[in-house]
């Protein structure tokens, strides 16, 4: 049992190592967001379900902690994204195509 | 929400399906089977579904049924390996030397219609392989994709979308 929370506390630590790389290396807001909160949650999930698994009295306790970050992380994302975009942080150079202008026509027609 | 069937009864359910959600991180946070736990476990789930049902039932969540509950698990599956393809992907993404992207922002399309869901779709999307919603108007949503495959809505919409929203549409209408 310790050694299987071991491994899967190992897992998620990678994880937290490659999302903050991530945020290092991606060129632009957007994509760090990407990096920094999906390998965030994996690797915090991980870490947080391996502690459990190691302490088998806490398991039930970090399975409502893992429940309540795969439920506020999302949000976080995607309010920082949006706040991103509506004070006008452009996309890389790298980025292939941008459909907001093209969105913004949708608010009037409804 | 204008609903068809008598309201008490959703009222009932609501409050039903409120305690028992409460209930069981009660037992999950208190982990032991002790009389007296459960005992203050019901009163302070009681309590707080007296005073909290309003706003559950404003969500308009639909009554549960067994195929719902069924379908919902099913969508967790779905969504969890959809997690963890996501995050090996970003992952290789960000490790190899030359950084394979192709970031770039375009819309989306869904048929869902409660609010609910369209949260519900928006949450999973952020959590799918490189795809996070930017911003949602009716039922168009901006996604940004660090790996462009498709400029053509319905093209993106089947890619990202449909996965999620086939279970949805299930477990909403």
């Amino acid at each position: 049992m310790q050694i299987v929370g071991i491994l899967i506390t190992g897992i998620g630590v990678l994880f937290l190592l490659l999302g903050s790389y991530g945020i290092v290396r991606l060129p632009d807001v957007y994509n760090r967001l990407q990096a920094g909160t999906k390998c965030t949650t994996f690797g915090a999930l991980f870490t947080i379900i391996g502690v459990g698994i190691m302490e088998p009295s806490w398991f039930w306790k970090t399975l409502i902690i893992a429940l309540f970050i795969l439920l506020t992380n999302p949000i976080s994302n995607h309010a920082l994204g949006r706040a991103s975009r509506k004070s006008g942080i452009p996309l890389c150079d790298r980025s292939v195509v941008d459909k907001a202008s093209e969105f913004e026509q949708y608010k009037g027609k409804v | 929400m204008a609903d068809p069937e008598s309201t008490s009864d959703n009222k009932l359910r609501s409050i039903l399906y409120m305690f028992l959600f409460l209930y069981l991180i009660w037992l999950c946070l208190s982990a032991s089977l002790h009389y007296q736990e459960l005992l203050a476990g019901i009163f302070f789930c009681l309590l707080l579904t007296i005073f909290l049902h309003r706003q559950y039932y404003s969500l308009g969540l639909p009554p549960l049924t067994i195929k719902r509950f069924v379908f919902f698990i099913i969508y967790l599956v779905v969504l969890f390996n959809e997690i963890v393809r996501a995050n090996i992907d970003v992952a290789y993404r960000v490790i190899h030397p030359k950084m394979p992207i192709k970031p770039g922002i375009i819309v989306i399309s869904t048929k869902l219609k409660q609010d609910i869901a369209k949260m519900i779709l928006a949450n999973s999307i952020t959590l799918t392989p490189g795809t996070f919603t930017l911003d949602i108007i009716e039922d168009k949503f901006l996604v940004h994709w660090i790996n462009v495959q498709t400029e053509d809505i319905e093209e993106a919409t089947r890619i990202i979308g449909e996965k999620f929203e086939k279970y949805l549409r299930v477990i909403f209408e």
